[in-house]
């Protein structure tokens, strides 16, 4: 249904002031939604957040296999989603590390090796030094291909990675010396931007496998709806935009915390919850602007029939 | 002739071929096969693209046509990342190979490379993806207007999914029991409730939808029925 | 009762027997497959024990477990090429208005009198999507009627092999329109695959040219909007076409005319008017009968086994043979 024909500019001029809000400029609201998101920030308005049934899953999905296990880890994102999907990636890397998993790292975006990367930097080593490179955790990079990929590592992971991101071949690796394909892991976690990403790894790893490992994901809010459908039944847990992460945040860091840095893990595992304050504000900016968009239209309806 | 035939039949002999080869665990792997030359002729058409950026700036600069600097800035910067890039200008040393200049890690922050990606291409792209906040609450104000019933029902259900979202939605509803008569009428509830089962409905009948349309689109191409994407020259 | 009606009610009666008479052939066939698909897992298991002693095993030929898959390729596959053999037997086609396709040379006729480009974005993924494949094929209609008009079509591409094939494109509809002199090569060309460098170059060209008429058709994701909203605020008429159901909000709340999902793949036929194409289109609708009557049957069955348990088999099976 097409509201929009001839409606360029908004409303008319002329009229009442309701009627004329029609038209407010564009820049108006680009202000307000600007202030909307820098005040929470600048004034580090956090609110509370009651983890929901999809975080919980995600949750006790990584805590029900056993520790120490083996987990694939997708990161198929790339900067401009990071916003959104960084909090939850470093939540879930604190999260494995602290059950003692064994990660493996790849990713289906070519900057998704870079995200990646920061994530190990920033959490993975930062909280959890003893991890080792090799036995305790394997950077595979980026492999272009899409779904194709998804396919061959539901069924040949040697053939599709002979080597990890740094060139070392995979046998010299003991974390992934005698891995096959995708049902050597217990858990295949992707954080998922769009295309390639969540979907093709339900429709091409799991379908092959379904019970071989437990498949999570986390996703932006645009991209969720399509995730869904998938949502417990081969998909167990899912944590959808930066409030699913903002609920995983607070599961991990309640089970988890940090003994000797407390307030960098507040910081670096908080990122989601600092990020629920401008929402916030910014949601109920969009529901005022569209209560005001429709009392302008109103007004200007009436302000139409009274002539 | 057979400038429109053999396009045609190479059309419709592969799709055919690579339709019946996921049927069969011989040929399964052909699909991925093919996708893998497409990726070779891909990477190989960079250039191409390459040749024609460079082609179409360096006339905008020449002819100094509106918006000239754009170009130049486009120029300078393909052919700094070029350069970082390729030649490795500035790469961190291999600790294996340390006299080896094309050894060296170029990905890292320590290397020019690594400096403008990290410092100038994730800040710029993060802030294009930020600009939607900004054209979401323009294009809301503009456009939901409760014009009929299924605008109404529009702006209800928007009004439900934008308080859920955040803690608003336990703030204003959180208070009534999870065991009560009413908790369907906290938000949570309400959020849940439309997005795995109204959302998730619609998203299925227009996949469904979206789906069929591939196999037509695909069946009028395989059977050359349609011949739009053929040169007629 | 007048002829045009009385050919409507057979038609419908042929496809309403046709139905009866396929569905429980089809369901047949699903159900002997899916024992076959359990027989050869059998089979199978059997022969990996043995194939340990004896490598020189019979290799399956066919995957079972994909041949519901196969049935019902078949049967839509079989639906759309029973819409083209209708068309071509010469029975009336009647394809509802698209609102969107009519809005074409509207949007174009505007762009030409106010001395003002188009401007044709065909998504920003590569030759491999099928949508991409649509949207170019939607290019070379739009393309000719730019050419009658003679307006000034650009077309950015985010891939050069997109790129390439929009070029052949749209010179082949300069040459049908019977303007192939003023076909410009350079007006067709590649800016960047980073999707949002892409959508830098080309909203600020849309913000500094203003095209007076906008094209998206193709594959889009978060960029939509930033197009959307650029291309209002410079006042073109929009007209949008995806198959990405996440985005189609945004099209539909910011475009002027929105193709929705398979509406998009029906657009390069509805805009040809050749009776093959549309009576491909006729097909799809048939496609979505079979699956609609699936459907119908399964929550049928679904529902009718909570009170008659002994349907719970029935359900199940059902759901088995759909491969769920």
């Amino acid at each position: 249904m097409n509201t929009n024909t001839h409606d360029r500019q908004g409303g008319g001029g002329g009229g009442s002031f309701l009627s004329r809000l029609g038209g407010l400029d564009r820049r108006w609201i680009f202000l307000a939604m600007g202030l909307s998101i820098a005040v929470p920030i600048l004034l580090k308005l956090r609110f509370p957040e009651v983890p929901g049934p999809m975080a919980r899953a995600t949750f006790d999905a990584i805590e029900s296999i056993p520790e120490g296990s083996r987990v694939l880890l997708a990161f198929d994102y790339d900067p401009a989603s990071a916003g959104e999907l960084q909090p939850m990636a470093n939540a879930m890397v604190h999260h494995c590390a602290a059950r003692g998993h064994r990660i493996v790292f790849m990713a289906l975006w070519p900057l998704g090796k870079q995200m990646a990367d920061a994530t190990i930097k920033d959490v993975l080593l930062e909280f959890h030094p003893q991890y080792a490179y090799g036995t305790d955790y394997v950077q595979l990079g980026y492999k272009a291909g899409n779904e194709a990929v998804v396919k061959l590592m539901a069924t040949d992971i040697p053939q599709q990675y002979s080597t990890d991101a740094a060139g070392a071949a995979l046998a010299s690796l003991p974390l992934v010396a005698d891995v096959k394909s995708t049902t050597d892991f217990k858990l295949v976690a992707s954080i998922s931007a769009g295309y390639p990403g969540a979907k093709e790894w339900v429709q091409y790893a799991n379908s092959a496998n379904p019970e071989a490992f437990k498949l999570v994901s986390g996703s932006t809010g645009v991209q969720v709806s399509q995730l869904l459908p998938y949502y417990p039944a081969q998909m167990e847990g899912l944590l959808v935009a930066v409030k699913g992460a903002a609920e995983y945040e607070m599961l991990v860091t309640a089970a988890y915390p940090s003994a000797d840095k407390p307030d960098l893990l507040a910081e670096r595992l908080g990122q989601g919850r600092v990020r629920m304050g401008p929402q916030l504000v910014a949601h109920l900016l969009m529901i005022g602007l569209i209560i005001l968009g429709n009392i302008a239209m109103v007004a200007g309806r009436s302000r139409g029939g009274a002539r | 002739m057979l400038q429109r035939t053999v396009p045609i039949a190479i059309l419709g002999l592969s799709g055919v071929i690579l339709m019946l080869a996921y049927f069969s665990p011989l040929t399964t792997s052909w699909g991925e096969t093919v996708l893998e030359w497409f990726n070779i002729l891909a990477a190989v058409a960079f250039v191409l693209g390459a040749g024609n950026l460079l082609a179409v700036n360096l006339e905008k600069i020449s002819s100094r046509r509106p918006g000239w600097a754009y170009a130049a800035i486009t120029l300078l910067s393909f052919f700094l990342m070029l350069g970082f890039g390729l030649l490795k200008v500035g790469a961190v040393p291999n600790p294996q190979h340390p006299g080896v200049h094309l050894a060296g890690n170029y990905e890292t922050a320590d290397s020019p490379f690594g400096w403008i990606y990290e410092y100038v291409f994730s800040p710029l792209t993060a802030t294009m993806f930020a600009m939607l906040a900004f054209y979401v609450a323009s294009a809301a104000f503009r456009a939901f207007r409760a014009k009929n019933t299924e605008s109404i029902l529009l702006l209800g259900t928007a009004f439900v999914i934008l308080l859920a979202q955040t803690a608003a939605g336990m703030f204003l509803t959180g208070w009534i029991p999870e065991d009560s008569a009413f908790a369907f009428l906290r938000l949570d509830w309400m959020k849940v409730a439309i997005t795995e089962h109204i959302q998730t409905a619609g998203m299925r009948a227009i996949t469904i939808g979206i789906a069929l349309g591939v196999v037509a689109t695909s069946l009028r191409l395989i059977l050359g029925i349609d011949k739009s994407y053929l040169s007629k020259g | 009762m007048d002829r045009p009606r009385t050919h409507r009610l057979r038609l419908r009666r042929a496809v309403a027997a046709v139905f009866a008479a396929a569905t429980p052939l089809c369901l047949a066939a699903a159900a002997w497959a899916d024992e076959a698909a359990t027989a050869s897992a059998d089979a199978a298991a059997n022969a990996a024990a043995t194939s340990a002693a004896d490598p020189a095993t019979a290799v399956a030929w066919i995957n079972t477990a994909r041949l519901p898959l196969l049935v019902a390729l078949v049967i839509i596959c079989g639906s759309v090429v029973a819409g083209i053999a209708l068309a071509r037997s010469g029975r009336p086609l009647r394809i509802r208005r698209l609102a969107a396709l009519d809005a074409v040379d509207e949007a174009i006729g505007r762009a030409t009198e106010m001395g003002r480009s188009v401007l044709f974005v065909p998504g920003i993924q590569d030759m491999t999507d099928i949508q991409t494949v649509a949207g170019v094929t939607v290019l070379g209609r739009v393309a000719r009627t730019a050419a009658e008009y003679d307006a000034r079509l650009e077309v950015p591409t985010s891939r050069s092999i997109v790129m390439a094939a929009a070029r052949e494109t749209v010179q082949a509809a300069h040459f049908t329109a019977g303007r192939p002199e003023t076909y410009n090569e350079s007006n067709i060309y590649y800016i960047t695959d980073e999707q949002f460098g892409y959508v830098a170059a080309v909203t600020g060209k849309m913000v500094r040219e203003k095209p007076a008429a906008c094209f998206y058709m193709g594959a889009f994701y978060a960029e939509s909007l930033l197009f959307a909203e650029n291309g209002n605020s410079i006042g073109a008429i929009q007209i949008a076409g995806t198959a990405e159901p996440s985005q189609l909000p945004f099209f539909v709340a910011a475009c002027d005319y929105t193709l929705i999902g398979e509406e998009f793949f029906a657009a390069s036929a509805y805009l040809s008017g050749e009776r093959d194409q549309l009576g491909s289109v006729k097909g799809q609708d048939l496609g979505k009968l079979w699956i609609a009557a699936a459907i119908l049957l399964g929550c049928a069955l679904a529902t009718a086994a909570v009170f008659v348990p002994s349907l719970a088999g029935a359900a199940a099976s059902f759901k088995a043979i759909l491969g769920g």
